[in-house]
């Protein structure tokens, strides 16, 4: 795709929709919707063409003599290195065996994972001491046991080879000691003044303990100053309240009761605190069995289509600057504003009617979320319009911040800027964060922070904070500290250490206590001694021994209030807003590597995005049409280069290059850039990837504004997405879906156009399970698509990373995968709709036959087996499989070498070498493991008892596994649901993986 | 043009083709002899140890039970090899300068282990479960032997796959009851096939089947 011929535009691509006359629902990008031959060429391979070559400078046909030849000798080779004898192991035992643990059984501890500053609870897991692998803690009113992709990779985190690992003065290597004492040094001098030329930038706080840290230093050098910066915190949640409150509140949700929720460009279902709770609430209002017949109604404002977004039964494309103009026109509807009619925009006032009467209709049953990232008179609207329905005290609720100081986090860095630019600031201590890379662009951070004259960095990472401070400093992971964080209610978490630190960092509790008195503490006796201050009664270390294991400090969550609404919270006139041409730019944090601070985590830049499939990368997101008007609209992109067009961006006189994703479903007019890509220094899988959209962003503009322009470059960009690998056949109906009334009407009209159900006959003979037969069943209609379960995979099963390149050879190794596909036209989808794929594990597998060597086998329970030791890897399985879910080895994409990374891995998991086909295995150990437990105890294993990695982590409970031969077992029950049904069943696999059918609940005075 | 090849290879070439086969057999035959030897398992090797730790000595002689160093056996996968606290029970009170026990000593100062050599060692991709072995009646003499008669523990089985699925395809050839699982030299009070089919009833032991998927072991 070198030349311009394959940019068609949009016409082209309806033409060929409406010539070709397939009558097809469901697509996956615009290639399949026009059915370019590209396309079809991957639909019949199994690999993208690319992956043939032997390497990216051969042909294909030298590639495969060489691949041949090498093939030839590696097998003598490896015949004869099979002969050798199993080396000498050495045991070694414990000198004194800990009393709880039982070698070879994993140990759970809860603990904390924080983002923004706000806890998650976990439990980590722990094999003789390391931690492998992060699951939900189910008394954790923020997690109830689910994980979100963040928690779930932290744990690479931990063992990331890349961390900073010394104590270093401008590049000499130092011992902590050398920096207490040029700190002593430094404070001393600051103790004369008072501490005027002293200041602490962190990220945001609302650890209790810390902040009593803080206050302590604060008064002891009264004159110094705490400053906060997150570049993708609640800024305007946080102005908002300001606004509609007079004072800062902390805002949070009971999806539960909610029949009606509009979201105004809010994710809430994937990001932000809370919203593992909130899928977990708004999906068991979506399951339409076990006789439940009702479903909630979700509308959807946004610009770029969210996990949110593909749950909405009505979603309106809306630029990001609109949904201001659609929550006005919303507002007024409900009449509670006195906002325009009618404006230049009439699909925003479209439906705003039959929304208001359906709101109206759920008084105090409905819900209004206004998104993170709109400007704060959204959050007023919002907060106002939740108020005049009665929902504050039934779904919305208000406590006081969770924060220990919620100040405007924008002023606090710009008091900061200004201090550093007039040379006030002797001492600067950075505790984590990379402000030098996430600034407001127009601070100029990177020379500012040069103007402070002594720096200090605390940081996970050498990054390109750490860069210009002399002191770099290696802090602790979370699971090698001691601490405490606030959840989304205000429940207190402890935070627990699994792991002496690897490389000798601290945390930032011990980083702050060094201004203190007492300065060389233990983060243990910090946060213990300010609990222990705090308690009230009597036996304090049983009350602290029970909050440490439960992982949540009793009756902590901040005590609901009602505030009032000031009366000229929304007074303000609205404001009109003018494209003049130009393009709207759309700044949001990146659905994997956030705000840039998981950019060195392999799990989650490999883990395609969710809608766009995107990994390892950041694009300028943009609908067909825009692309089509800025000529970048491509076609081909399932050709063997995969390259896409770039852009040059040009915002307030600074400009980017970025290369062009077409997203369908997004806003016309709008580019939306992910944060947390360009990074030049952090790590090497940060380092170089992507491009920086921080540097268009401003202070005015944090989120979103009008007035960039984009211009057509001639470069192309290779870029790796997965949504056009593993393709399945999509004119077999891939997903069955339905409107609820219909479905209760007539339960069959899911599976219209489906083709005819399986013939019974079959030439396998016939097999009778009798005890468990294992099955899986896949509810779509609470799957959001978040991806949560793909890195809960990776980590179980020891999946290996394979890297960018390798990506777009299609080798990416993950077992499960998540696909979208999309219904109606290209620039506005009737829908989007996920489809989590994992092994089948066919009755009837097709895989199987094919092995000439038996190393795929069926299970006496109905597992397909995969025996890695078995394989000769000649893929024929993989050829042979439909659904396109078998991963082959072509490299060693095994790390067996780096020392730190081999503590990661899951020691019931094999660790696969090159030439290995796997795939997904229903978590095999895990069923073994209570197989065994079960049959010690002489009893059959209980329903739930097992749950496979993605299912335990999935906070929607989309997945359900189980004994399919017991008739009371959920996975039994969901099973005999009308809506169930098999992919591809028609070609008598007998899958025993099954999917209920995806249900939308419109409103039928909605016009599309 | 004169022949190249004398008249008797035509006879050598039948015989070398016809051959062939027995040829082939023979090879098979030697590989698999080989792959099964004791040289190529370590069977019957008694090996090496950074201390003489005797079995003949602690569990012949003196009758300590399996379990009381080999302690997660009946709750782990893995029947751990003691602390070194374990030894030090006793051997802070007898032989407590013997400088054969030096590395015991050492350890229990220093706080290192002592680095066993591993006698019974199955391959990475084998996953072998000690407690529901012992749980359903699987005696520790079944695999490892006369362990009470090893004055340096060897490996008495050769491991391999063949012969586990002897076992896994009929356990019954080697049940016995759970208050015999430890001891020594255990003789079955009647018919082996009997007992061992009345036990594989008794203990819900899982049909054959299921014993025998690949993935009861591998995953």
């Amino acid at each position: 795709m070198s030349d311009t011929s394959n940019h068609s535009d949009l016409a082209a691509i309806k033409a060929r929709l409406e010539a070709s006359g397939t009558g097809r629902h469901y697509w996956r990008s615009l290639d399949d919707l026009a059915q370019t031959s590209e396309f079809r060429d991957m639909v019949d391979r199994e690999f993208p063409r690319l992956a043939i070559g032997w390497s990216e400078d051969e042909s294909p046909v030298e590639g495969r003599r060489n691949f041949l030849k090498l093939m030839g000798a590696s097998l003598a080779l490896g015949g004869l290195a099979a002969c050798t004898r199993q080396p000498t192991e050495r045991i070694m035992p414990y000198i004194r065996q800990p009393e709880d643990l039982i070698p070879g059984k994993p140990l759970f501890y809860a603990t904390a994972t924080t983002l923004n500053g706000i806890a998650s609870g976990v439990l980590a897991e722990s094999h003789e001491g390391r931690p492998t692998k992060i699951e939900g803690n189910p008394e954790h009113p923020a997690t109830l046991g689910a994980c979100d992709v963040f928690s779930q990779a932290s744990v690479l985190g931990l063992y990331d080879p890349d961390r900073s690992q010394a104590i270093t003065l401008e590049g000499d290597i130092q011992a902590w000691g050398d920096y207490l004492g040029a700190l002593r040094e430094a404070l001393a001098a600051q103790k004369l003044k008072n501490g005027a030329g002293l200041r602490i930038l962190t990220e945001t706080i609302t650890s209790p303990t810390m902040a009593s840290q803080l206050a302590a230093i604060q008064k002891l050098y009264p004159q110094s100053k705490w400053h906060q910066w997150d570049p993708a915190g609640p800024h305007s949640a946080r102005a908002a309240a300001s606004l509609t409150f007079g004072a800062p509140v902390n805002t949070y949700y009971d999806l539960s009761k909610a029949d009606v929720i509009v979201s105004l460009d809010s994710d809430f279902l994937a990001q932000g605190p809370g919203s593992l709770r909130y899928a977990r609430q708004f999906s068991a209002r979506r399951r339409v069995q076990n006789g439940q017949t009702t479903m909630n109604r979700l509308y959807v404002a946004e610009p770029m289509p969210t996990p949110t977004g593909t749950k909405a039964d009505h979603r309106f494309a809306f630029r990001a600057g609109d949904i201001e103009e659609f929550a006005w026109a919303l507002a007024t509807g409900l009449g509670v504003a006195n906002g325009p009619k009618k404006g230049d925009n009439g699909d925003i006032y479209k439906n705003i009617g039959a929304i208001a009467r359906d709101l109206q209709h759920h008084q105090g049953a409905c819900l209004v979320i206004a998104g993170e990232c709109q400007p704060p008179i959204v959050h007023a609207l919002a907060h106002v319009i939740n108020d005049k329905l009665g929902n504050v005290g039934q779904t919305v609720f208000y406590t006081d911040p969770l924060e220990a100081n919620p100040v405007d986090q924008v002023a606090s860095l710009q008091d900061l800027v200004k201090d550093l630019d007039a040379g006030a600031v002797d001492l600067l201590l950075i505790v984590g964060g990379n402000p030098a890379f996430n600034a407001p662009v127009e601070l100029g951070m990177r020379d500012c922070l040069k103007k402070a004259t002594l720096r200090a960095h605390l940081s996970l990472y050498d990054n390109e904070t750490s860069e210009l401070c002399q002191w770099r400093l290696p802090e602790a992971h979370y699971l090698e500290s001691w601490g405490d964080a606030r959840a989304f209610d205000g429940t207190v978490t402890i935070q627990q250490p699994l792991i002496q630190p690897l490389y000798n960092g601290r945390s930032a509790y011990q980083f702050l206590q060094m201004l203190t008195e007492n300065p060389e503490q233990s983060d243990y006796n910090i946060v213990k001694g300010y609990w222990a201050a705090q308690h009230k009664g009597a036996d304090f270390e049983t009350w602290w021994r029970r909050a440490v294991h439960d992982g949540v400090v009793p009756d902590s969550a901040l005590p609901r209030k009602k505030p009032a609404i000031h009366a000229d919270a929304i007074s303000s006139p609205p404001v009109k807003r003018r494209m003049g041409g130009k393009l709207e730019v759309i700044f949001r944090p990146d659905p994997t590597i956030y705000d840039g601070r998981f950019a060195n985590n392999g799990w989650l830049q490999e883990l395609p995005k969710p809608i766009t499939k995107l990994t390892w990368d950041n694009a300028a997101i943009m609908s067909p049409q825009t692309a089509s008007r800025l000529g970048v609209l491509y076609q081909g992109l399932s050709s063997p280069s995969q390259e896409v067009p770039m852009v040059e961006l040009t915002y307030e006189g600074r400009s980017l290059r970025a290369p062009v994703w077409v997203q369908p479903a997004h806003a016309e007019g709008s580019v939306t850039l992910h944060l947390g890509y360009g990074r030049t220094r952090g790590g090497r899988a940060a380092t170089g990837m992507g491009f920086n959209p921080y540097g268009l962003r401003t202070a005015k503009a944090l989120w979103q504004d009008v007035g960039m322009s984009a211009k057509k470059i001639s470069a192309m960009y290779p870029i790796a997405t997965t949504q056009d690998f593993h393709v399945l056949d999509t004119e077999r109906h891939a997903i069955h879906a339905g409107e609820l009334d219909e479905y209760l009407k007539n339960p069959q009209s899911v599976h219209e156009g489906a083709e005819a159900k399986p013939r019974e006959l079959t030439l396998y003979p016939d097999w009778k399970y009798d005890g468990y037969a294992w099955g899986m069943a896949i509810d779509l209609n609470a799957c959001t698509g978040c991806g949560a379960c793909v890195v809960a995979c990776q980590a179980e099963n020891n999946i290996a990373v394979v890297g960018k390149d390798q990506v777009r050879r299609g080798r990416a190794m993950h077992w499960i995968r998540v696909d979208s596909y999309y219904k109606g036209m290209p620039n506005l989808p009737d829908g989007i709709y996920n489809q989590p794929v994992p092994c089948m594990h066919c009755e009837d597998a097709p895989c199987e036959l094919v092995c000439p060597v038996q190393a795929t086998n069926h299970s006496a329970e109905g597992l397909n087996d995969m025996v890695y030791n078995r394989c000769v890897g000649t893929r024929y399985c993989s050829n042979n499989c439909p659904y396109k879910v078998r991963r082959f080895n072509f490299y060693q994409f095994a790390d067996y070498e780096t020392p730190s990374l081999k503590l990661l891995h899951n020691p019931d998991v094999t660790v696969r070498s090159r030439g290995v086909m796997e795939k997904c295995s229903y978590c095999v150990q895990r069923i073994n493991y209570a197989k065994i437990e079960s049959e010690k105890q002489n009893r059959k294993v209980a329903d739930g008892e097992i749950q496979t990695a993605c299912q335990a982590t999935c906070p929607a409970e989309a997945i359900i596994f189980g004994n399919v031969n017991d008739p009371s077992s959920r996975v039994s029950k969901m099973k005999a649901e009308k809506s169930n049904y098999g992919l591809l069943a028609e070609l008598n696999t007998r899958p025993r993986t099954t999917y209920l059918a995806t249900l939308r609940n419109p409103n039928q005075e909605v016009e599309s | 043009m004169s022949q190249i090849f004398h008249r008797s290879t035509n006879t050598f070439s039948r015989i070398t083709i016809f051959g062939a086969v027995f040829i082939l057999a023979f090879l098979t035959w030697v590989f698999a002899e080989l792959n099964a030897s004791n040289y190529n398992t370590r069977a019957t090797e008694a090996r090496e140890q950074p201390v003489p730790f005797s079995h003949a000595h602690h569990v012949g002689a003196i009758g300590l039970d399996c379990r009381y160093c080999h302690t997660t056996v009946e709750t782990s996968g893995f029947a751990n090899v003691p602390p070194t606290k374990t030894c030090m029970n006793c051997h802070s009170q007898i032989w407590s300068t013997s400088p054969t026990l030096e590395p015991v000593r050492a350890s229990f100062r220093n706080g290192t282990s002592i680095g066993w050599t591993r006698v019974n060692d199955l391959p990475d991709f084998v996953y072998f479960n000690h407690s529901i072995h012992v749980n359903k009646g699987i005696g520790c003499e079944s695999c490892h032997g006369r362990v009470d008669k090893m004055p340096l523990t060897w490996q008495e089985n050769s491991l391999q796959m063949e012969w586990c699925l002897d076992c896994h395809r009929q356990p019954e050839k080697y049940l016995r009851p759970r208050e015999f699982i430890t001891k020594m030299g255990y003789q079955p009070a009647g018919d082996q096939l009997e007992i061992g089919t009345r036990l594989r009833r008794e203990y819900n032991i899982q049909d054959t089947r299921v014993l025998t998927s690949c993935s009861t072991c591998h995953r």
